[in-house]
């Protein structure tokens, strides 16, 4: 069943006494009363599959701190199983923070994976991988492609197996800052997005619902094709040039989230995805320019 | 045995790791958080691959239990690098270097070390010498950590050792002791002669690993001394296999007795001894068990017994009991009155209460 298969009543029922939803390799066993937490779940992860069995990878929750600030200053925590490892945010901050919590349990424990810090997408059977540092563009760029018909796998994990150096997804919806907001409301009507949370320590905040063949397809592992490094410059034609891939594989190391814990294989592990990998840097001025870029490169 | 606390799961998957391969699916789910959150996660992987168990548990459960394996994996390689490290920074000046616990089970290759995660490196010097160390752990690139004027009195003039370092590099925390307990405890010992008994690390210049007795009453005297009770339950498990180990020993009970008295922590050991014995079945003899109690000052054992089980019901939520927290805040008050007399640690307090204050304010 899927979630968006409930009415947002049931949603709600059931979000206060935990529900497991599994988005790629992971269960969340998520648990929450506000209402507006349960809206965005609701809205954005409509086609991801409840999971059936009774096991969860994390088991989380966010809702409203107790005590007299409520009606003052209302803050929301968030809970990975009896722990808090956040401090309080504020409340309509609260599924921004779902949010970056699911990152935090998926980066913090999943070393079965080498763990990387980029956007990784899909098409024909070739994986994009997307690093990039905050305000290159790389999130308006993921939303734009997915939008054109790439498929998901995520927006801020790459998770890479470590048998088989294959690319595992999540699907789970991208996360758009500041401006990027209005670029993808403007470039893509259609698209759906949460509620916007103001004022967050990454700014203003909303995310995009991923499109439904990307949740489909989220057990489908791809195989790495391409690492592009993309820098958004106002009027800049849309142009790749080649990276040098030991500097590629620096940046990538050094910005992963595990590559040193696990040792002598995240060293393998990012080697072999320089032996497959062509790598470019990507500038960029608009969207439809740069959409047009990487469907040549998809077909080549 | 019943256990008395509510962590049966994990005390019973501890216990008996066997048991491990017959848990279903709804019983991991529980499981892997408590396990996880006690810092047990990775020694419960340890214990199934010795069993070879791995391969017949749920697949759900194998990627967190690889994931747990591969963080104790790491934490084993830098604990001994470190150690390298330090024997290479301290090997010049020519004083013993003792490793305590964590590091001391690692290098040692000592049961406790399999799938135990790290904090920080505990290691002990001669008091005399505790200045030339500092210096040369200085230049080394170990500094002491974000500390304040007051902090830095507190360490030198009343604990028992240096205040917390880390290194500039590798981040990693280091804990420089003279003493196994503060100056200023009720409870003194003698770590001249836990020195005196150590013995030196083959392959390494100054680094030396005291003597299993040693390591066993610094184990107990740490964890019912100092109150860190999230560990509790994982330091209980150390206790645990040192105790089991030292077994095989002819006289090793007498002999840990006698020990205990000389170093006076006979106190921390009869603790240790009834813990280990009711919450993971070590086979402590019943002879030692009432011989070790004997002649104890302190509370009836019953209102003890309140009081410490709830400190290892800490490790986890699931596990409390009603009055858990106060006893949790019980244990702090008491881990701060046994380091030092009240009219020292009641202007401490106020002083920490103060300065605590005056950071959140904005």
């Amino acid at each position: 069943m899927r979630l968006g298969d409930l009415a947002l009543t049931e949603v709600r029922r059931r979000l206060r006494e935990g529900l497991p939803l599994s988005t790629g390799p992971f269960v969340f066993r998520i648990s929450t009363r506000l209402p507006h937490v349960a809206e965005n779940l609701h809205r954005l992860y409509a086609d991801f599959p409840l999971a059936e069995g009774p096991f969860a990878d994390f088991h989380v929750r966010v809702d409203a701190m107790p005590g007299p600030r409520r009606w003052l200053k209302p803050q929301a925590q968030f809970w990975l199983d009896a722990t808090r490892p956040f401090q309080p945010l504020p409340r309509d901050q609260a599924y921004a923070m779902l949010e970056w919590g699911m990152n935090w349990c998926i980066a913090g424990n999943a070393h079965h994976y080498l763990m990387l810090h980029a956007a990784v997408l899909e098409r024909n059977g070739h994986a994009l991988i997307m690093p990039g540092d905050p305000g290159a563009g790389k999130s308006t760029l993921t939303a734009a492609l997915m939008l054109d018909g790439w498929r998901l796998l995520s927006d801020e994990l790459t998770l890479i197996g470590r048998r088989d150096g294959l690319l595992r997804g999540l699907a789970r919806p991208v996360s758009l800052k500041n401006a990027s907001i209005d670029v993808i409301r403007a470039h893509a009507p259609q698209a759906v997005l949460g509620d916007v949370a103001r004022d967050t320590h990454k700014g203003t905040v909303s995310h995009l619902k991923p499109d439904p063949g990307s949740v489909a397809r989220v057990r489908e592992p791809a195989q790495p094709r391409w690492i592009v490094f993309p820098r958004w410059k106002a009027d800049a034609p849309a142009r790749l040039t080649p990276h040098s891939k030991a500097a590629a594989f620096l940046h990538l190391a050094s910005h992963a989230f595990n590559y040193s814990l696990l040792g002598a294989l995240g060293f393998k592990l990012t080697a072999g995805l320089m032996d497959t990998c062509d790598c470019w840097d990507f500038e960029y001025g608009s969207l439809p320019e740069a959409l047009r870029v990487f469907r040549g490169l998809a077909s080549a | 045995m019943n256990a008395p606390i509510r962590c049966r799961l994990l005390l019973r998957a501890l216990r008996e790791p066997a048991h491990l391969a017959e848990l279903d699916l709804p019983t991991w789910d529980r499981l892997l958080p408590q396990a996880s959150q006690a810092g047990l996660l990775s020694r419960l992987a340890m214990l199934a691959d010795d069993l070879r168990l791995t391969g017949a548990l749920p697949a759900p459960v194998q990627p967190h239990l690889e994931a747990a394996r591969t963080i104790a994996e790491r934490q084993r390689h830098a604990v001994h690098w470190e150690a390298r490290k330090l024997d290479q920074a301290l090997g010049p000046a020519g004083m013993p270097v003792l490793l305590l616990k964590g590091a001391a089970y690692v290098l040692g290759d000592l049961p406790p070390a399999r799938g135990r995660l790290f904090a920080d490196i505990d290691i002990l010097v001669p008091k005399a010498q505790l200045g030339r160390a500092e210096a040369r752990l200085m230049l080394h690139g170990w500094h002491a950590s974000q500390h304040s004027d007051y902090d830095q009195r507190y360490y030198r003039e009343w604990m028992h050792e240096l205040p917390p370092m880390s290194h500039i590099r590798r981040q990693s925390h280091l804990d420089v002791h003279h003493d196994l307990l503060p100056e200023t405890a009720r409870l003194r010992t003698r770590p001249d002669l836990v020195i005196e008994a150590s013995t030196p690390l083959p392959g390494h210049r100054c680094l030396r690993l005291p003597c299993l007795e040693d390591l066993v009453l610094h184990s107990a005297t740490h964890l019912f001394h100092e109150g860190e009770w999230g560990h509790g339950l994982r330091d209980l498990t150390d206790l645990d296999a040192l105790l089991r180990l030292g077994m095989a020993r002819p006289g090793w009970w007498s002999d840990l007795r006698t020990r205990a008295e000389t170093l006076n922590l006979g106190y921390p050991l009869a603790l240790a001894l009834r813990y280990c014995h009711w919450l993971l079945a070590t086979p402590v003899p019943e002879p030692v068990l009432v011989s070790s109690r004997q002649g104890l000052p302190g509370p009836p054992w019953p209102l003890r017994d309140a009081l410490f089980l709830r400190g290892f019901s800490l490790a986890h939520a699931d596990c409390a009991l009603p009055g858990s927290a106060l006893a949790g805040f019980l244990l702090y008050v008491r881990a701060h009155a046994l380091r030092m007399p009240l009219r020292l640690l009641l202007p401490h307090l106020l002083h920490k209460a103060l300065e605590k204050r005056r950071s959140e304010s904005p």
